[in-house]
């Protein structure tokens, strides 16, 4: 089975540096460039390879670039930006590429950057990544010292300048145009669209943001062809796909397979099962804003066409376990607490609205809750989903409790019966009628 | 005043942006490192390399979770208090944390030696519950390893 993007990573967690990627086959997608690979012929290739955004949303990769300006009169600068603010809770795939192949980054923005003939790139990097920025800073002096950067390549006359830039946290910065105003020194809100970074990004001048993994297939893409790339995954979305596993599960962990693999092969053959004497209820298959998955999806390709929208999206494809010993009202509790304090209070609903729904979840955590509680919980539901508030961080929020309300109603509604909560040793509460 | 080495280090950090402004962030964490925290005065001599207003500034400052507006410990410890954490017994740690060395989040124990602050997920989540102290990352934490671990920083 092929495993482009860490096949040489080391199991040990220590970097490949120049020589050794070099040795590799690393930056040989250059000498697909110098033998007349135009821009356009890559922007064609990565179309036809089935690539699709590997940060959560899954954009086709040629689409998105189709937007872009190109050509004389096209505005300049135009800037790529690696959207390397991994912070979806549970996710953690980003980090084993950057820390174990860090010119793998450096070789994909170089592509990027020649398809859309975009001549200066950053990676904006979380603020919490030190082993990341420290190896990524190694690399990007190494490429600079090479020559792969900041000079023409050969055989062309492009030239591509990389910075690395460390955030300082909070969660909205991933959002790519709250990104974008991080970036340019302001606070990370999100912007308002159209227009679209593709034409009026950083700066106001023509940007592509790009997530991390997305970015590590492109050379790739350019050495072995679409075919080949596209024969890579199990589904009509090309390439492989870096899934993770985490929460009471045998073998936490991650695994480079080919994309459309199902959750089943990756719970009981890659994890291992669930931990002895704990049984497996549900999972949300790519981070904190994604749908629960339960039993009956657990045979479900995990791509980005598979998964039906009314059940949930694939998301980031780094799973958090369920198990029966958790409660799920806690477990969504911890969620919309995560959303609450991360929202960058911008507008109404997800600033005002978020916190209300965690203290109604604490309410049935601590056993105060009734069944007008319940109620509120489905109005919120759907009065904080798509279509109702200026970014994806609401709706991202609602995913895991309106399908928590579907697939466990049974135990919101114990915890309001029983006035505790079912999994916690504490009594229940006297309710006090006021 | 900014020292030398911090107008030096702010200087290098200007050259990737094309325009000044968007240094703030990156001049807010390089005062921080020496000086631990991002005081009024600190703040303002910030404002001043960069043309902006102190408020404009302090608007930045206040938004970002790693910048800190009031003094911290010598050491921070980040609980990474998301989903995989939590299922995986992140609140043990933090009792632990708590009755070893009298803090919960938010607090600085008496000797100004550790601070202890919750994270939005750390990106350790195969090897849950995991903290950070300063810009150490410790996974599979437990209440018996959390002594152990948080000694290594005086």
């Amino acid at each position: 089975m092929e495993r482009p993007l860490t096949r040489y990573i080391h199991p040990d967690g220590s970097p490949r540096l120049l020589r050794e990627y070099v040795k590799d086959g690393g930056y040989r997608s250059l000498h697909g460039l110098a033998a007349g690979m135009g821009p356009k012929d890559l922007q064609r290739l990565v179309g036809e390879s089935g690539l699709r955004g590997r940060g959560g949303g899954g954009f086709p990769t040629g689409n998105k670039w189709s937007f872009v300006p190109m050509g004389p009169d096209a505005s300049k600068p135009k800037y790529i930006v690696a959207n390397a603010d991994e912070m979806e809770p549970g996710t953690f795939k980003d980090r084993i590429l950057m820390e174990g192949d860090p010119h793998g980054l450096v070789e994909g923005m170089l592509m990027a950057g020649y398809a859309l003939d975009a001549e200066v790139g950053y990676i904006f990097l979380r603020g919490e990544y030190h082993r990341s920025a420290q190896r990524l800073t190694q690399a990007i002096a190494e490429a600079y010292a090479e020559g792969y950067l900041g000079k023409p390549l050969p055989g062309t006359t492009f030239r591509f300048d990389l910075h690395l830039h460390a955030s300082a946290g909070r969660y909205i910065c991933g959002e790519e145009t709250a990104l974008l105003n991080a970036l340019e020194g302001k606070r990370a809100i999100p912007r308002a669209k159209p227009p679209y970074p593709q034409t009026a990004g950083l700066w106001g001048q023509p940007t592509i943001v790009q997530n991390v993994e997305t970015l590590y297939n492109l050379p790739h893409i350019v050495n072995h062809g679409s075919a080949w790339y596209h024969n890579l995954s199990r589904s009509n979305d090309g390439g492989t796909k870096i899934y993770g596993i985490s929460g009471r599960v045998t073998h936490p962990g991650w695994w480079e397979l080919p994309l459309g693999t199902t959750a089943r092969e990756l719970l009981e053959q890659h994890a291992g099962g669930m931990f002895h004497g704990v049984s497996f209820r549900g999972l949300l298959p790519g981070g904190a804003s994604t749908a629960f998955l339960t039993e009956e999806h657990l045979d479900l390709p995990m791509d980005f066409s598979s998964i039906p929208p009314q059940v949930g999206r694939l998301g980031t494809g780094t799973m958090i376990v369920l198990d029966d010993q958790t409660c799920p009202v806690g477990f969504v509790l911890n969620l919309e607490k995560f959303f609450a304090r991360e929202s960058c209070g911008w507008c109404t609903p997800c600033r005002e609205g978020l916190p209300w729904v965690a203290r109604i979840l604490e309410s049935f955590e601590e056993g105060r809750a009734t069944d007008d509680d319940l109620a509120l919980l489905d109005m919120h539901a759907e009065l904080l989903g798509p279509g109702h508030t200026f970014c994806a961080l609401a709706p991202g929020a609602m995913a895991p409790l309106q399908s928590a309300l579907k697939y466990f109603r049974d135990d919101f509604v114990r915890h309001i019966s029983m006035g505790r909560c079912p999994w916690s040793n504490k009594p229940a509460q006297l309710r006090v009628l006021v | 005043m900014l020292t030398d080495i911090e107008r030096h280090e702010l200087e290098d950090a200007l050259k990737h942006y094309p325009d000044k402004r968007a240094g703030a962030i990156d001049a807010l964490l390089i005062v921080q490192r020496r000086r631990g925290w991002i005081s009024d005065d600190s703040l303002l001599d910030i404002a001043q390399f960069l043309g902006m207003t102190g408020d404009d500034v302090d608007s930045i400052a206040t938004f970002y979770n790693l910048i800190f507006r009031k003094p911290v410990g010598r050491h921070v410890a980040f609980l990474c208090d998301s989903i995989s954490c939590w299922i995986m017994g992140y609140e043990q740690v933090r009792a632990q944390i708590k009755k070893h060395y009298d803090i919960d989040l938010g607090q600085t124990t008496r000797d100004g030696r550790l601070t202890c602050l919750p994270i939005a997920c750390l990106g350790h989540c195969e090897r849950a519950p995991a903290m950070m102290i300063d810009q150490d990352v410790y996974g599979n934490v437990t209440p018996e390893k959390v002594e152990t671990i948080v000694e290594k920083y005086k």
